[in-house]
């Protein structure tokens, strides 16, 4: 790495408050930016003045608040898991309920608000790329309501391991578009939508799936998710009188988690995990845990930690969960884990489908397998801590989606 | 005087325009590549574009990401390239070489060390696909006491206040990107890149070069014609995909794959 840390750390984190990222050309410290092609410039920097300007408008806020209410069905609520608190032997384990909104997971939070940025724009014409198809399927949700042509990219290997998504966004009326190249998964499919976009920037917006991708997407992502972060916030002191101990959620590109942990990155007794996919094992090599095992590097458009190999090259991942299995991760987890704010640790590919078996028994809830990854953990955090103490971990999904990949496991074809 | 400057200079002078083929490096494999750039420089080229192989090529159409996968599928990583770079120079100091690429496998490598290596290679330029001018300050800082050329790319979307930037901070060359997609499209409107064209040339000394979608003599004149030349991609790397296919990589082998620079050249001098 050549960029010298302290310089950029200067431009992000004021002493008073060094959360305020990003600054105004896109980073967090040394991480994020803006590292696209050049017919694609003029289009992420058109990106930035809309959206700096429309987030300024309270009206653009109310519009979001009440989609949020009425199409999303928020807020969601916090659950106390007394069975699965239980078996971890320790704190009280509270769930965020992002499974039971529209769609099925937390996606959908951030395809809303980039559908009123494309309304906005007068876009006739959405693309998206897509791992587990969540994002998928939210980016064809929207487009079917606001009556927008909507074109999902999705690898090869993931058209076929999540077929279910594949069908329900078809239902929508999307083009998914079934991609070969590279490692066929979701990498690759954001290659695929970035080509696209360079081709059509003129009339297509690209709703990014996750906090990944040049700024101002990693910005604008986190505000529409952190939406998840404000009301758990509410709703522990509401409900238990006192700030959660201790969050936990999964980490793919990062959004379900850095929009439950934004809004308390400023209270430092609160500590904060975020769960990797550690497929068979970090020490393996084969997994899908760049800020575990990765290292500085530069892929889709911002500085981040990323999986390469000594020539550059980024690293096929691992995971029994399409939506974590990508090389990179937002510049802003990157960051919060180089300030020491947040940590960040792996969860096998073992561990995460006990804890769906888990969950789904002792609770009655069948979680996401990305989700599955943020449960398993928690269940070891909280076995260290007192029952007077919580662990509130972002339920990010629901599970419908991966009950093939369960079941095949299982030896069983449904 | 960069070697890019005086070979593009001296083009001028002579009337003529430049022709810059675009390949990638250890496609099919080390030796050939190095072939190839001798036959590309004896067919007429007058500057080579190498390209870094990179697993994620996203400004890349499919004829260069077969062509990077076939690298790749050898191992070839930047070590390789500038070996290649290093083997071609044993025979000719004349011709510039630009890496072009996308900016990952710099980051890994360290950009100092990158530009070090490259420079003693006998690299005159790079272009890195991924890397705007905004991001640029600290590569910058090491390529200009290095006097090797960063080229960046100036595209039918460029705002005049990117355009301003751009034209501060390049050297060599300033590469025109003919059409709003990904390498390997078809030009369609020739008469609005002309406009565009015509109006760079007026805002900036630096010479104009014209790449995407250049294929036969047609698109390759019509380009020249507004610009001070043109660069071939994936017309060439679809015909050094032949090679694999086929097997062959003998001397005949070779002077097919690259039949076309000579074609072009010839369009391009009559
Ligand atoms: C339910 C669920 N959780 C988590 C993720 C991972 O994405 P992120 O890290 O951006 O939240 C996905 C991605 O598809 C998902 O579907």
């Amino acid at each position: 790495m050549s960029v010298s840390e302290s310089e950029h750390v200067a431009t992000t984190a004021t002493a008073q408050d060094p959360f305020s990222g990003p600054d105004l050309t896109g980073h967090f410290g040394r991480f994020g930016g803006i590292f696209v092609g050049e017919t694609l410039m003029a289009a992420v920097e058109e990106l930035d003045r809309v959206y700096r300007q429309l987030s300024g408008d309270p009206q653009f806020w109310r519009d979001f608040d009440y989609d949020m209410a009425h199409y999303v069905g928020r807020p969601s609520p916090l659950y106390h898991a007394e069975r699965l608190s239980e078996h971890a032997g320790g704190a009280k384990i509270i769930l965020k309920r992002e499974d039971l909104n529209h769609t099925g997971a937390h996606k959908i939070n951030n395809t809303i608000g980039q559908a009123l940025l494309a309304k906005y724009m007068g876009k006739p014409r959405i693309i998206a790329e897509t791992g587990a198809g969540q994002h998928g399927v939210a980016s064809a949700t929207v487009a079917a309501r606001l009556g927008l042509e909507c074109h999902v990219y999705m690898g090869a290997e993931d058209v076929k391991r999540q077929a279910a998504n594949v069908y329900r966004m078809k239902l929508l009326g999307a083009n998914v578009v079934s991609v070969t190249s590279g490692s066929r998964t979701l990498k690759d499919a954001m290659n695929e939508a970035l080509r696209d976009w360079a081709t059509n920037v003129d009339n297509t917006y690209y709703i990014i799936g996750t906090v990944a991708g040049p700024h101002p997407y990693p910005m604008l992502v986190r505000d529409f998710q952190a939406i998840i972060g404000r009301e758990a916030r509410e709703q522990s002191l509401a409900e238990y009188g006192k700030l959660p101990d201790a969050l936990v959620a999964c980490v793919g590109g990062g959004s379900n988690a850095i929009g439950l942990f934004h809004p308390f990155l400023r209270d430092k007794d609160v500590a904060i995990y975020g769960v990797e996919a550690g497929g068979d094992g970090v020490e393996t090599g084969r997994h899908a845990a760049p800020l575990s095992a990765g290292k500085p590097g530069v892929l889709h458009g911002n500085r981040t930690y990323i999986m390469s190999d000594d020539n550059g090259q980024i690293l096929e991942t691992h995971s029994v969960s399409a939506g974590l299995d990508y090389p990179g991760v937002g510049p802003e987890h990157a960051w919060l884990k180089d300030a020491g704010r947040a940590n960040y640790v792996s969860v096998t590919d073992t561990e995460a489908l006990d804890a769906f078996r888990l969950l789904t028994r002792k609770e009655g809830i069948i979680p996401a397998l990305e989700s599955a990854h943020a449960i398993a953990y928690a269940i070891k955090l909280a076995a260290t801590m007192s029952p007077d103490q919580t662990v509130l971990v972002n339920l990010s999904g629901r599970g419908d989606k991966d009950i093939h990949t369960v079941a095949s496991i299982d030896g069983i074809t449904v | 005087m960069s070697r890019i400057s005086k070979t593009i200079a001296a083009a001028k002078q002579a009337g003529r325009k430049v022709l810059v083929p675009y390949l990638v490096a250890g496609d099919p494999d080390r030796d050939t590549t190095v072939a190839l750039m001798h036959q590309l420089v004896s067919n007429g080229a007058d500057i080579i574009e190498l390209g870094v192989p990179f697993s994620d090529p996203s400004s890349d159409g499919p004829v260069i990401q077969l062509g990077a996968e076939r690298a790749l599928r050898q191992g070839v990583g930047m070590k390789t390239v500038l070996s290649i770079v290093s083997e071609f120079r044993k025979k000719d100091d004349k011709t510039p070489i630009v890496l072009m690429g996308y900016l990952n496998p710099l980051e890994v490598m360290g950009y100092d060390n990158f530009v070090s290596q490259a420079s003693s290679a006998g690299v005159d330029g790079v272009l890195v696909v991924d890397l705007p001018v905004s991001e640029a300050k600290e590569l910058l800082a090491l390529t200009q006491p290095a006097q090797m050329d960063i080229i960046f790319l100036v595209a039918p979307t460029t705002t005049e206040k990117r355009l301003q930037g751009i034209c501060e901070h390049s050297s060599g060359y300033l590469y025109y990107v003919s059409l709003k997609g990904v390498t390997g499209a078809a030009i369609t409107d020739a008469d609005s890149i002309a406009e565009r064209v015509k109006a760079l040339r007026e805002r900036t000394e630096l010479p104009v070069v014209v790449g995407f979608g250049i294929k036969d003599e047609a698109s390759a004149t019509s380009m020249a014609a507004i610009s001070d030349g043109v660069i071939v991609g994936s017309a060439l790397v679809q015909k050094i995909g032949e090679l694999t296919d086929s097997g062959a990589r003998d001397e005949a082998a070779v002077a097919q794959a690259c039949e076309l620079i000579g074609r072009l050249r010839k369009a391009l001098d009559a």
